[in-house]
Formats: structure tokens, C-alpha cells, sequence
């Protein structure tokens, strides 16, 4: 925004902090996130007012493709996808490919549960990912592009197409951009919200118009792509963060963040946490940081438990991990992964086994099929998972999961079978006396796992209201007025209605 | 709009963009109001809503604008007001009850809703 020269300033307006000074923001740095919610997405002139298509214009008249190559290694930016691999020397494995037409793909396909960083960039400032992927476009050497956006976000969608045609009545996008020689044309696919297919082989498939299975790799696309052309695939926040780093320069962006992992992380802050939102943090913050001063802790006054990141695919960290550095490496390290940006926070009511049972489901549910390990394994998996949260696991049950985890992380095809055992896994590993509780106890410690609890009515507190007997939804409170009611367990479901709504706290939980 | 032929031509149109904006703020209120998906989940677009209905009750000449998501989706509906040459504020859980009161107090008589207020947004964001 145009800096308005002679602020007046009021009694009223001057007692209000700025966002620099709210706890929520005060550590965030937006680069990605630079004109999100400050512009009006729909219109090009608010763009092009903040600098937008600055960049591309200095490239296009400044550097050579070569430069761009060399400025985007420079800068150390890694994959925001999750991979965290050198965007530089991906776009340079392209470049170098002999066989043409090239294309540059946009992995928008966002997929994870409680993940939405890609879908605000979309909506909030889709003339940064335009700028972007013509940046790369150039620099590899494309004339086509291809956005693949699932057809789940509606809005994302409508604002990208808009922002397209607006940059083609401009001239910033099409035939010979500013005037130049360079033309780049780009396209929308929508696709149909397969989880797989944000996986960048499964992807491209789906752009062909095919099934969207995944296929071995190598080669990889930049030797063979979409339609066995070289091709390039980055997701939004890569392409997104792009624009900056051609203006400001790889030792600006390198300035900011480690020195393995520069430049900013884009979480999205969901679960049992104050405040749920959007953050750009710089690399290597500590998770507690992001937790506590940032999100603002644990509703209610409970106690942190776990946080779960890189979604579905990643992995669980405990409080004692709560010190890790947010970076690519460090992550790892700890035993969970960076992804594309899902944070979810859970508190001390959460039974860590049916919180791996959650993702497990959603991870074997959205397996393609294509290879035995990830297909047949994954099922294994949760039946092992099920059982336990049933109250009839075994031992055996722990060797077999471990032995399926190997076996999947090692044999399957693509990263979804690899990494499908990993938040089972994380979670063994920091939460395994949970785990055994389960099995040898028969005992549910979050009091979660309906085959593992009971509800009872406490005569002494019960005052007869009748309450619970009129809430439950299987009937299965007896009693009458002013005197203690009884719960029958083998009529129960364990919905936990009656705790809720007893004003006398007389309903136990075991 | 007719071709960006070439930087030059970009650049001068930047220029002519941000001069435009500094006198537009100097002269007319700004409402934005974040229309991002979760603030519609939140109910922005009754907020949307109930503020044209507002404004054009009391006659009132404003520009509003809807805006992407700011980050603070627990806040949401968010709503920024922006006066002639004043400070960008925001509001937070903006329902359409809470529209009548931001619009009669900060708009019309310049008083800023202090209990309803977020922060106001640095000049360099």
C-alpha cells in the first residue's frame, strides 16, 4: 500500500497497536503471504501497486534464464511441498532437457486435512503465482503452464481464473509479454480431490486425462512430464515466494531463516489451539514459539500434548520435542516432517492411538491402489489400529505393525505408501506407554476409545433430575425422579451426552 | 486497459497507480472485508451484507473492497476500516450485529470501537 504521507493521528487511533506489535504477528514474516488480506485479490491495479510484476519485468529485461537458475540456487529456496528440494536445481534439470515443448505445473492440489496455506494464497494473492510460474517459465524455457487446483476450492479457482485473464489483457501474460519475445500461456485443471494426485507423477496423469496413479520415478518429470515432455512441478508457495526473491535478491532471502532451510514456513495453525489461522514464520523458530506466543496455547487451560505436522503423511511430536527448530532437517530429525504446512495442535484429551487411527483412515482410504504394499498394507495397518482401540489388541498387534510399517515405507510406489505408517509410527514412538495401556491394561488413558470406557452414575451425586435419562440417545438410563439414576452398559454408546449435560458432575467416566 | 508494452510503460503505470491511491486515501473511506473462505464460513457475507445495507441507510459514500484471508481466521469476519488519511483499522468477529454501532461511531463521528478492535495495519505491510 502507497504510504500515506501526513497520517493525522487522534486520541482514539493511537492507543491502537499496530499488527507488528500483536503477539500473533509480531515473529511472523510474510513474503508469501506479503499482500494477503491487504489487497483485493480480483483486482490486477492493487497487484501491480505492490511492486507486482516487478520482478518479472526485471527478469525479463535484466537476466537471462541462466540468471534466474542461478539467483533461485542462490537463494537455498527448497521445495515448499514438503519434499524440500532445491527449487534452483530443479528448474535447472529442466532447463537442461533437450526435447521440447517444456511445461510448468502448479501442485495446488492441496489435500491434507486442516490444511489451507495454498488455498489463501489462491484466494488472497493469485497474481503472485501467476508472476511466479511465468518467472519459471522463463527460466526453464516453457511456453505452457498448467495449474492443478482441486475442484473443492471454488473460490481459489475463480479468483485464479480472473487474475489470468486480467494479466492477459495487460500483456503480462500470453504472447510476448511486455513486449518481449517470451510468450507463456496457462491453464487451470481441476481436479477431482483425489489425495494421490498431489503426488507430481499421479498429477500429471491426471492432467493427460488418465487415472491419477502415481509411476516410478526416475524419470523424473524434468526429463519426462506431462506428456513425456520435460516438465516442471512446484507447489503454490514455491512459485508464490519466487516474484521477491528475483526483486530483492538470494542474499535477502538467504538473510532470513537457516542456513540449511532460508527464507519463511507457512503453517496452517489448526486443532486445540487460541488462534487458529495462517502464519508465516521465518525457519528454524521453535515449535514452542508457534504453539505458545504465536498461536496462543491450549484452549481452556489444558495441557499441550501433541502437534502433528506434515498432515496425514507426517508425523507427532510431544511436548518434549517442543524446542525443534522448524526446519526441513530438523524436523526429521525429531521424527516428524515439515509437508506442505499443516500444523495440528492437540491437548491432553486426545488418545494418541485413535489420533493415528484418524489419519490412518484418511491415508489408506485415499490409496490408488496401483502397488500391493501401500493398498493391502494400509488396511492391515488400521485393522492392527482398530483393534487395539477396541480394546482387543495384542502384542502380536505391535510386531505386526512395525513389520508392515517397514515394509510399506520401503516398497511402495510412491510417497503416499511410504510414508502412510508414519504418523502410527511417530506416535509408537513418543506415546507407546499410551499404546501399551491399550493393550495390556485394556485402559484408555484420554478416556477416548469407547471400547475401553464406561459410564456410571455416582448415587451420592446423582440428584434425580432426570436430565441425563431424557438426553440419552440409546435409552439406556433408568431411573426415577429425585432419586440416583443407573446407567446400563450393555445399552450404552458411549456418546457421553449425559456427562455433558449433568449439572452435578455425577457421571463417571472409567 | 490497453497492453503493458514494455517496464517503461509497467513502470509509469505503477506510478500513475500509486498516486491515484495516496489521493484516494486521503479523500474517501475504505472498507475491506475478508471474503477469504473462512471468512465467509464465519458469515462475511451477511457482514458484506449489513454494511451496504448500513451505509446506504445513512447515505454514505464509502469504497469497499473484499479482501483475501489476513491469517487470524479465529477472528473472522474481519473488517478494516480505513478514514481519509487515517491508519488502516481492523475489527474482529465482525457479525451484523456489530455493524449499526463501527459504522455510526468510527465512520460518522471518527470514534474508533476500542473493545472490537484488533490493530491497525503498519503503512509497510
Amino acid at each position: 500500500m502507497e504510504p500515506v504521507t501526513t497520517i493525522e493521528t487522534d486520541a482514539s487511533s493511537n492507543v491502537i497497536p499496530y499488527y507488528s506489535e500483536l503477539p500473533f504477528y509480531r515473529k511472523q514474516i510474510r513474503i508469501a503471504l506479503k499482500n494477503c488480506g491487504i489487497i483485493d485479490p480480483k483486482n490486477i491495479n492493487e497487484y501491480i501497486a505492490r511492486d507486482g510484476y516487478s520482478a518479472l519485468s526485471r527478469a525479463l529485461t535484466e537476466l537471462s534464464p541462466d540468471d534466474v537458475i542461478t539467483v533461485m540456487k542462490d537463494s537455498g529456496l527448497r521445495g515448499r511441498g514438503g519434499a524440500g528440494f532445491s527449487t534452483g536445481i530443479k528448474w535447472e534439470f529442466c532447463r537442461r532437457s533437450r526435447a521440447t515443448p517444456k511445461f510448468v505445473i502448479c501442485n495446488a492440489d492441496e489435500g491434507d486435512p486442516g490444511a489451507f496455506m495454498d488455498r489463501s494464497i489462491l484466494e488472497g494473492d493469485p497474481h503472485s503465482l501467476i508472476e511466479g510460474m511465468t518467472i519459471a517459465a522463463y527460466a526453464i524455457g516453457a511456453q505452457e503452464g498448467y495449474i492443478y487446483c482441486r475442484a473443492e476450492y471454488p473460490l481459489a479457482i475463480a479468483h485464479i481464473k480472473n487474475a489470468i485473464a486480467q494479466a492477459l489483457e495487460y500483456g503480462l501474460l500470453g504472447e510476448n509479454i511486455l513486449g518481449s519475445n517470451f510468450s507463456f500461456h496457462l491453464y487451470i485443471k481441476e481436479g477431482a480431490g483425489a489425495f494421490v494426485c498431489g503426488e507430481e507423477t499421479a498429477l500429471m496423469a491426471s492432467i493427460e486425462g488418465r487415472r491419477g496413479e502415481p509411476r516410478p520415478r526416475p524419470p523424473f518429470p524434468a526429463v519426462s512430464g506431462l506428456w513425456y515432455k520435460p516438465s516442471n512441478v512446484n507447489n503454490v508457495k514455491s512459485y508464490a515466494m519466487t516474484p521477491q526473491i528475483v526483486s530483492k535478491g538470494a542474499e535477502w532471502f538467504n538473510s532470513i531463516g537457516t542456513q540449511k532451510s532460508p527464507g519463511t514456513a507457512i503453517f496452517a495453525l489448526t486443532g486445540n489451539i487460541n488462534h487458529t489461522g495462517l502464519i508465516e514464520v521465518p525457519m528454524g523458530i521453535p515449535l514452542r514459539e508457534i504453539i505458545f506466543d504465536i498461536g496462543g496455547g491450549i484452549p481452556k487451560g489444558k495441557q499441550f500434548k501433541a502437534v502433528q505436522t506434515g498432515g496425514p503423511l507426517g508425523g507427532c511430536l510431544p511436548a518434549s520435542a517442543l524446542d525443534t527448530p522448524v526446519d526441513f532437517d530438523s524436523l526429521v530429525e525429531a521424527g516428524a516432517t515439515m509437508g506442505s504446512g499443516g500444523m495440528i495442535v492437540v491437548d491432553e484429551d486426545t488418545c494418541m492411538v485413535d489420533f493415528a487411527r484418524y489419519f490412518l483412515t484418511f491415508a489408506s482410504a485415499e490409496s490408488c491402489g496401483k502397488c500391493v504394499p501401500c493398498r493391502i498394507g494400509g488396511q492391515r495397518l488400521l485393522e492392527a489400529l482398530t483393534r487395539i482401540t477396541e480394546g482387543k489388541g495384542s502384542p502380536q498387534d505391535l510386531e505386526d505393525i512395525a513389520y508392515l510399517s517397514r515394509n510399506m515405507r520401503e516398497a511402495s510406489l510412491c510417497a503416499l505408501g511410504q510414508l502412510t505408517p508414519g504418523p502410527v509410527m511417530a506416535a509408537l514412538r513418543f506415546f507407546e506407554e499410551e499404546y501399551n495401556a491399550h493393550i495390556f491394561e485394556k485402559r484408555c488413558p484420554a478416556k477416548v476409545c469407547k471400547g475401553l470406557i464406561t459410564y456410571t452414575i455416582i448415587p451420592e451425586k446423582c440428584e434425580g433430575c432426570m436430565v441425563c435419562l431424557r438426553n440419552c440417545s440409546s435409552e439406556a438410563i433408568t431411573g426415577s425422579k429425585r432419586m440416583p439414576h443407573v446407567i446400563d452398559i450393555e445399552r450404552c454408546s458411549r456418546c457421553g451426552i449425559c456427562a455433558t449435560v449433568c449439572k452435578f458432575d455425577a457421571v463417571m467416566v472409567e | 486497459m490497453p497492453r503493458l508494452n514494455n517496464t517503461q510503460e509497467l513502470a509509469t503505470f505503477r506510478e500513475s497507480l500509486l498516486a491515484a491511491q495516496g489521493a484516494a486515501a486521503m479523500r474517501e473511506t475504505i472498507i475491506s472485508i475478508g471474503m477469504g473462505t473462512c471468512g465467509l464460513a464465519a458469515g462475511a457475507g451477511e457482514t458484506y451484507q449489513a454494511i451496504q445495507n448500513e451505509l446506504s441507510k445513512h447515505n454514505i459514500q464509502t469504497r469497499i473492497k473484499s479482501v483475501g484471508c489476513i491469517g487470524m481466521c479465529v477472528n473472522e469476519p474481519l473488517v478494516d476500516i480505513q478514514l481519509p488519511g487515517r491508519p488502516r483499522v481492523t475489527y474482529v468477529n465482525v457479525t451484523p450485529a456489530r455493524v449499526s454501532r463501527i459504522i455510526a461511531e468510527h465512520i460518522i463521528q471518527g470514534q474508533v470501537v476500542q473493545e472490537w478492535v484488533l490493530g491497525k495495519i503498519p503503512l509497510d505491510w
